[in-house]
């Protein structure tokens, strides 16, 4: 397991933390490819900083052929959390451009985990609950 | 052999120009379950007498991308005419179980769940070909879910222009101010597809967005 992994396992549920530099550096297949196995593991995933546009839908379209494929899969569950720029003063906010494009969206946390596990996730702009399966 | 091929290379930027300007592809996208086949129908019916697919409770009634091609709207002095494509629902997930609770059985609701997964796929390899989207969501239900950002999104990377629609303000758990608050940044017309409320406005929105969507 590599040394940047943290890993946490209660009661079965395994949750693995993924720094933004272990996937900085992966073209987006090889991103969703790292994502989803991990998913199939049945682990439940905290990225920090979030995928592109074009790699959320081709993660779900991706989920979605696997849904069809792997037994017993039914898919994931996936919610973003980001700084709301609206609360931020004009300085943060230039501050937070130039680190975003200097080395990507480090601010953002993407929580994803297989639907076997994670009921439902219910955002509001200031919070987000996630609600796991009993069985 | 070269000229043929020269032919139609030419032949089918032309058509492209052509279909650009004249046929705008009108794409409806959303959660399951949002209105998008009833947007739709209403739309075909307003303006071609017909329906482009039925409508149900049970989620995922619509598994296959469903076209209407060229559909004249009018409004007020204008006219255009847009080629419709009603696109299954979009989610992240899919479990035949909660067909069952809609008294599905067993293999219709497996058979359903197969369908509606390889529909997702179809909805998102559509968007390479939508000039202008309407994005469906059901007013009574939380607008934050990942798969609506995801959807409006990937829609702003492929610079392709969106108008909200938030459907359902019929019903007593609307709440088109949270809509509005989720995405501050478009254009939110609150209509009941079902009853035909607020169609006016949303025409007058859906022509300022095909103007969007022919520059």
């Amino acid at each position: 397991m590599s040394k940047n992994k943290k890993q946490a396992s209660r009661e079965g549920l395994t949750i693995q933390f993924i720094p933004y530099s272990e996937i900085s550096g992966l073209n987006s297949t090889e991103r969703i490819k790292k994502l989803l196995q991990i998913i199939l593991k049945n682990k439940v995933i905290v990225i920090q900083g979030r995928l592109r546009a074009e790699e959320e839908t081709r993660l779900i379209e991706d989920t979605m052929v696997m849904v069809g494929t792997v037994k017993g899969f039914k898919g994931i569950e996936l919610a973003v959390i980001s700084p709301n720029p609206n609360e931020m003063g004009f300085m943060t906010k230039v501050k937070h451009g130039i680190a975003s494009a200097l080395v990507g969206d480090t601010e953002s946390l993407t929580i994803i985990g297989p639907a076997a596990i994670i009921k439902d996730m219910k955002r509001d702009p200031s919070k987000l609950e996630v609600m796991m399966n009993r069985n | 052999m070269v000229i043929r091929i020269i032919r139609n290379f030419f032949s089918r930027i032309f058509s492209e120009m052509f279909k650009s300007k004249k046929n705008i592809s009108l794409g409806f996208y959303g959660p399951p379950n949002a209105g998008k086949t009833s947007l739709a129908n209403r739309i075909c019916k307003d303006w071609t007498g017909e329906e482009i697919g039925t409508v149900s409770r049970v989620p995922h009634e619509t598994r296959k991308v469903q076209f209407r091609e060229k559909v004249d709207i009018k409004y007020k002095d204008n006219q255009l005419s847009f080629k419709l494509v009603d696109t299954p629902g979009i989610a992240t997930k899919i479990d035949y179980e909660d067909f069952l609770k809609f008294k599905l059985k067993k293999k219709e609701a497996q058979s359903r769940a197969k369908e509606a997964t390889q529909g997702i796929i179809d909805a998102i390899k559509w968007l390479d070909d939508v000039n202008a989207v309407v994005v469906v969501l059901d007013s009574t239900e939380n607008p934050y879910s990942q798969v609506n950002i995801t959807i409006i999104g990937n829609l702003v990377a492929r610079k392709i222009p969106v108008l909200i629609v938030a459907n359902k303000v019929d019903a007593k758990k609307s709440d088109i101010k949270k809509i509005e608050a989720a995405f501050p940044e478009y254009d939110v017309v609150g209509i009941s597809a079902k009853y035909g409320t607020n169609m006016e406005e949303f025409y007058e929105s859906l022509f300022k967005l095909a103007k969007k969507a022919r520059k």
